[in-house]
């Protein structure tokens, strides 16, 4: 009988939670609709969406540079450690070009730059919730979604791709300095390796994730910010949620643009 | 004039209005009073259309507003002016910014003409040079004057206040009553001020309505209310902790 019972509490908990989650992601699609909607008129504040574009993007650019040095300087000792012997050094710069423009570029910068900018803009809209801030925009009879989510999503997607481009040009150079000094490969061979196999498609497919996971951390940031509920803890919590949500959701879509750019658009 | 009719709102597990009928003339002052809690405050955001009733009808000036679609609905707002409890200044904009944040949003009106607006507006409640700072620098007085500078920045016909006095000292409480009493006369608007402060209330209603379980429970003038026998209104008007208000 108890057994009976807990199993039935089991159960309807699972469907709770399921139920939750459901209505959780129909909600954010709620909000990337109204954010669609609202684009155009939302970016008429120009004002608005430089403000947001420095702080996404400046604001980032030291985090960035630091965590893209050390990614190149380690693409280089893994890629020299893996090749021993089996592979030339030549193709050392090919390597880490390739896997920096493809990958870790776009995914490094997303995952730091969701960490800060996410948290922050959920914090902040979070503190506005909890304040009747937001409320008080409505009252004003602005729409908070123009005012505020349109100008940080449209900035987050604008500036993910300048960043990955300063990542992908830092993380290179992070790999020659290594390549060079510790590896002992040649600057023309280095360099060498970077022209024989640069493709513009992986840069692009690089920049497209990019956009994407500008996208995905503003939204987060948007959502769980808005949806706070009850004062400092409340916030505490959307920003944490912010995170990790945009975290998971950049590594589950970079899987699945991966499989959609690399087996189907630019499929051999 | 605004008119609410059987207005019920459940929130979560508590019914928080429970068929509000109440009515708000052109040009006065009504001062809802009742316990923390009771929902005054949800009241007020029903009134502006920031929460919506499960059941019944809001009307503003004869148009019902439940059921309107967010855009017809900020039309309505335009016409109102609310302060809000804790100011709900934006702490990211100066001080002149959110007076004249509507102004940019809504009118035509160019940057020197939203300027003098705004220093007008200042003045009107009683604060100067006060624009270039940040709302995180001002005390808590000069924050709900801010606030109410920012709510009747666009000439609205309606003003709500939430607690406007609550948290303030008695002196500055008593600033803000004046304000309130001098916007009426200065705008002719219609008010609606929601508190649990008796004093406050007092000085600035023209009518008063006592919110109890979800409802109007009592109605009338100042004068009215203060000879009422009515044990609930007494209670509420003596401060008593015993008596059919159960504290919680």
């Amino acid at each position: 009988m108890e057994a009976e019972e807990l199993a039935l509490r089991g159960f309807k908990y699972v469907r709770r939670r399921a139920f939750d989650w459901v209505a959780e992601v129909g909600r954010i699609a709620m909000l990337v609709r109204e954010f669609l909607w609202l684009l155009i008129p939302g970016l008429k504040s120009l004002r608005l969406l430089v403000d947001q574009m420095q702080a996404v993007g400046v604001g980032s650019l030291w985090l960035v540079f630091v965590i893209s040095l050390f990614t190149g300087a380690v693409a280089a000792v893994q890629a020299a450690y893996q090749f021993s012997s089996v592979v030339p050094l030549k193709y050392i710069g090919s390597v880490i070009l390739r896997s920096v423009i493809i990958e870790l570029g776009p995914v490094l910068t997303a995952l730091v730059v969701g960490g800060r900018v996410g948290a922050s803009i959920a914090a902040e809209l979070g503190t506005m919730r909890v304040t009747e801030q937001i409320d008080a925009m409505r009252a004003m009879a602005i729409n908070p979604v123009r005012y505020l989510v349109v100008p940080r999503v449209a900035a987050a997607i604008i500036m993910m791709p300048i960043l990955t481009i300063f990542s992908d040009f830092i993380a290179v150079f992070g790999g020659y300095v290594v390549a060079v000094t510790s590896i002992g490969v040649s600057t023309h061979t280095y360099v060498l390796g970077l022209q024989q196999y640069f493709y513009y498609k992986d840069l692009f497919s690089g920049l497209l994730k990019a956009v994407f996971f500008g996208g995905i951390i503003g939204m987060m940031g948007c959502y769980y910010g808005f949806a706070t509920e009850g004062g400092a803890e409340g916030v505490g919590q959307a920003t944490t949620r912010a995170v990790v949500a945009s975290c998971v959701l950049v590594l589950i879509s970079d899987y699945v643009l991966a499989n959609v750019l690399f087996r189907f658009i630019f499929a051999q | 004039m605004i008119q609410l009719r059987g207005v019920s709102k459940r929130l979560g597990s508590k019914q928080v209005l429970d068929g509000l009928d109440l009515d708000v003339q052109k040009g006065e002052t009504l001062v809802v009073l009742g316990p923390s809690g009771t929902g005054k405050s949800v009241l007020l955001k029903h009134i502006i259309g920031l929460m919506t009733p499960d059941r019944g009808s809001i009307e503003i000036d004869g148009e019902n507003i439940v059921g309107m679609k967010e855009r017809e609905l900020d039309d309505v707002r335009k016409r109102f002016g609310m302060l809000f409890q804790g100011a709900a200044l934006f702490d990211s904009m100066t001080v002149g910014e959110n007076v004249g944040l509507g102004l940019r949003e809504h009118t035509r009106m160019k940057p020197a003409e939203i300027e003098s607006r705004v220093v007008e507006r200042l003045e009107w409640v009683g604060l100067k040079a006060v624009e270039n700072m940040k709302p995180a620098s001002l005390s808590g007085g000069m924050r709900k004057r801010a606030g109410l500078a920012r709510a009747i920045a666009m000439d609205p016909q309606f003003i709500l206040y939430d607690e406007p006095t609550t948290g303030l000292d008695p002196i500055m409480a008593d600033v803000i009553n004046e304000l309130i009493r001098d916007l009426q006369k200065r705008m002719g608007v219609t008010s609606v001020v929601v508190t649990h402060d008796m004093t406050s209330a007092s000085k600035v209603a023209d009518r008063m309505a006592m919110l109890y379980g979800g409802k109007v429970v009592f109605q009338g003038t100042p004068a009215e209310v203060h000879a009422t026998r009515d044990p609930l209104m007494r209670q509420f008007i003596e401060g008593s902790s015993t008596g059919p208000i159960q504290p919680v």
